[in-house]
């Protein structure tokens, strides 16, 4: 760090949170986005946003997933640069933002998966990169943990410097970061979805906190998809869909309703593939789950039908479908296929009982990215193509190229190496890896994150064959329309309690947002 | 590439590199480090590492040694040594596995172990092993071969069919690749990652036996150190320590650098103590070089 920043943060923090005090509420512009666009390899990710931002307010960022909310914060951040298009902070255009300009001029962004060092304290977490010093190079730790002190508690948060990050739960570790952002003279504090992992009272004491930071003249972008958190939150909010600004409005201005409508808008029944076909006998039942009172919730499957669970990230949709998987262990009830009760103590249990899944994280957990298509797709089921242990690779090969042609992967031969796929190609091959089994039941777990539009279409169209050919399957997908264009019924998960389920005829986009964002009043 | 590159440098060096007799010799003297390295490359590309290796030797050695001198046959007392460092496998790959400690961890524990054992068999003094039909393995020759030598192709010709031809090695390079997805696709992941183990310390096991054979004794502080020159011809080989990528062809080229390095530096009649320091370099550079030409036939 060069001599200069140092020096402002010395000066920092009670002087500092002064001096912007007069920012406050001043109506004042702090931010300004005029016409930014940002592609990538097949998609608009933003186009032609105007966004501003005033001085002091704490502005609500809200959107589908995909609408290009994480987009957009990266390029304040300076993570990303803009394609075209100007940004200005504090009536300054900026010029060639980086990460470091950016930090430089008070912008400071919390992200979901925080950045904190587990094993140092909170104070050298908080001062991590401008520590203050005796000697050179030697942390001067009275006035660190002062310092410290002084900023949770302008925070109003009773906490010891000393504590290790490792010991605190996950409310405690956001205040931290904020406490991190205020010691470095922030002007523009950007939180992404903060309350998703905290409890009701957590989130109270987080809002509390942003207001605090407010009063003192902080001006706070805060996205997420609880509704009901921004009209108590909020002075504004903006709406992004499909990486554009359907608008801007005071917070008194708007309805929920208004809000839900602007964020879904489009024709939701569009590009799905309509071939209805008439659900089999039941293959999947899984009872005994928590349900809107008691633990008594089923969640049932049939052949030929596409079930939804919808709900928020972190809800526990994902996680009820790797127990079902066998990926991790149940928590309760119990499990049935074909009307036999099973226990799955592995995946490879469940692969055998005809239950397969294509996991949330293709790069993390659906493939090996360094090998090839081939091997990659033959995974599942390469003990069913070997002869004692000997694997008959003309057989694997005939199955590989006849899946390949079937879902139609492009690439430029057999041995190609996953990596260098497009995103829409490697979630076919993580789709062929499942159809070379032989399951019955399918788990989709956001097929068609991070796939661009024209794959998306291919991909709800093997979607389409697998449902003729008789799978049951369980989808789960953040992006509502799309869930709601493919499924048959939904299943809506809460807090880990599956708190509705609609045929699709009766499911509505705004009562299925309201089920999974907790404010549905009858 | 780098091995070529080597050859030719030390044949215009030194004229007595390039004799049949010295080529032989060479590949004689690199097959036991190589032998333990095959089993290495499998560990590895599971991600994990097995440190034990060098003291596993040294148990078997003495405990195969140990029964022929009790007066069993030499066939059961080679037996006895490979099933000494198969047992310590097992071993190694079970705590790895079921008590899920870390790779580095555990065979660094069974390092300690295994030496210690080796000491209390032997009580610190060699065991003689002179039977001749013991010292076959070591010393034995079939036509113009020695027995090392042809042990060591059958290892790495097995080794190659099960790395390329059985669901068991596509698993090892899944596994190494990428483990969460191995097992969502429902690869037993834990039974294949201890089988690395079992055969890495089988084959460390063979390899104290053969090393018994070919000096006639066994002593408790053979094969100190030869770990780091299994790992040095692994990674030599361009098999990633993070496991996944590489393969057994390089391990063997890797093994051959390395042992072509030691004979060479002893026909350039280098200085005993300078030659681990050149080793070292040459390690070092071979490694940056072979790092170059993949990346630029890579791009």
């Amino acid at each position: 760090m060069d001599e200069q920043t140092r020096d402002t943060d010395h000066a920092y923090s009670a002087v500092a949170l002064e001096t912007s005090q007069s920012e406050r509420l001043s109506g004042e512009c702090l931010l300004e986005m005029q016409g930014i666009t940002k592609h990538f390899p097949g998609v608009v990710a933003l186009h032609d946003v105007h966004f501003q931002i005033q001085a002091g307010e704490i502005h609500a960022l809200i959107g589908e997933n995909g609408a290009g909310k994480s987009t957009l914060i990266k390029i304040l951040s300076g993570a990303y640069q803009a394609d075209s298009g100007v940004l200005t902070f504090a009536g300054q255009q900026v010029q060639q933002p980086s990460p470091a300009s950016m930090q430089r001029l008070g912008v400071s962004v919390i992200y979901q998966e925080l950045n904190l060092v587990p094993y140092l304290s909170v104070a050298r977490n908080i001062f991590l990169g401008h520590e203050p010093q005796t000697l050179q190079g030697v942390i001067d730790f009275r006035t660190m943990h002062q310092r410290s002190r002084e900023l949770l508690g302008l925070l109003g948060v009773d906490l010891s410097p000393e504590t290790l990050i490792a010991d605190l739960g996950i409310a405690a570790r956001q205040l931290v970061e904020v406490a991190k952002a205020l010691s470095r003279h922030v002007r523009l504090l950007i939180m992404d979805e903060p309350t998703a992992p905290l409890s009701e009272q957590e989130t109270a004491t987080l809002f509390e906190v942003v207001r605090r930071l407010r009063d003192r003249g902080v001006t706070v972008i805060y996205i997420s998809h609880r509704l009901e958190e921004i009209f108590k939150l909020a002075n504004r909010v903006t709406v992004l869909r499909d990486g554009r600004v359907i608008g801007t409005q005071p917070i008194g201005a708007v309805t929920r309703d208004e809000l839900v409508h602007m964020m879904v808008g489009r024709d939701i029944t569009e590009q799905y593939p309509k071939s209805r076909v008439q659900p089999g006998e039941v293959v999947l039942r899984v009872s005994g789950l928590p349900g809107p009172e008691g633990d008594d919730a089923e969640l049932v499957v049939r052949a030929r039908e596409i079930v939804a669970l919808a709900g928020l990230m972190g809800s526990g949709r994902t996680e009820l479908a790797r127990q079902i998987f066998g990926a991790d262990p149940l928590r309760q009830g119990r499990i049935e296929v074909r009307g036999r009760e099973v226990h799955f103590h592995s995946t490879r249990e469940a692969i055998a009982a005809g239950i397969g899944m294509v996991p949330e994280d293709r790069k993390l957990q659906g493939l090996i990215l360094d090998r090839s298509v081939e091997d990659n797709i033959s995974l599942p089921v390469l003990s069913r193509y070997a002869r004692g242990t000997v694997v008959r690779r003309s057989a694997v090969r005939a199955l590989v190229n006849e899946l390949i042609r079937t879902i139609d992967i492009r690439l430029q031969h057999l041995s190609q190496v996953v990596r260098t796929l497009s995103g829409g190609n490697q979630q076919k091959v993580v789709l062929a890896k499942w159809l070379a089994s032989r399951c019955e039941v399918l788990i989709l777990d956001e097929p068609t994150r991070g796939v661009d539009v024209g794959a998306r279409a291919e991909i709800y169209s093997v979607i389409g064959k697998l449902v003729e050919q008789g799978k049951a399957i369980l989808l789960i997908s953040s992006d509502l329309p799309e869930l709601l264009g493919l499924c048959d019924r939904v299943v809506v998960v809460y807090g880990g309690r599956l708190v509705a389920q609609f045929e699709r005829p009766a499911a509505a986009a705004e009562t299925i947002i309201r089920y999974a964002s907790g404010t549905f009043t009858n | 590439m780098v091995l070529a590159l080597i050859c030719l440098l030390l044949s215009l060096l030194t004229p007595r590199f390039l004799t049949s007799e010295n080529l032989i010799n060479v590949v004689r003297q690199s097959s036991l480090n190589a032998i333990v390295a095959a089993g290495m490359t499998l560990v590895i590309l599971t991600g994990g590492i097995d440190l034990s290796v060098g003291s596993l030797l040294a148990v078997s050695s003495v405990f195969s040694a140990g029964t022929l001198a009790a007066g069993s046959s030499p066939l059961m007392a080679i037996l006895a040594g490979i099933g000494m460092g198969l047992l310590f496998g097992v071993a190694n790959g079970l705590i790895i596995t079921v008590g899920d400690v870390a790779p580095f961890i555990v065979t660094l524990g069974t390092l300690t172990i295994a030496r210690g054992i080796a000491l209390v068999y032997t009580n610190g003094a060699p065991i003689m092993a002179m039977d001749n039909n013991f010292r076959f393995l070591g010393r034995g020759e079939f036509g113009p071969l020695p027995v090392p030598i042809v042990i060591l192709f059958l290892v790495y010709a097995a080794v190659y069919f099960v790395l390329n031809r059985t669901t068991f090695g596509s698993y090892i390079f899944a596994i190494g690749g990428n483990q969460e997805a191995a097992r969502l696709s429902g690869v037993r992941v834990r039974l294949i990652k201890a089988a690395t183990y079992a055969i890495s310390g089988l084959l460390a096991g063979l390899t104290g036996v053969i090393l018994t054979g070919r000096l006639g004794s066994a002593q408790p502080n053979l094969g100190s150190g030869d770990e780091l020159d299994a790992i040095a011809a692994v990674v030599l080989g361009g098999t990633s320590l993070a496991g996944g990528r590489g393969g057994i062809i390089g391990t063997l080229v890797g093994a051959l650098i390395i042992g072509i390095l030691a004979n060479g530096l002893n026909l350039l009649n280098v200085n005993a103590y300078y030659q681990p320091v050149a080793k070292g370099i040459v390690i070092l550079i071979a490694i940056l070089v072979d790092r170059r030409v993949r990346a630029s036939s890579a791009a």
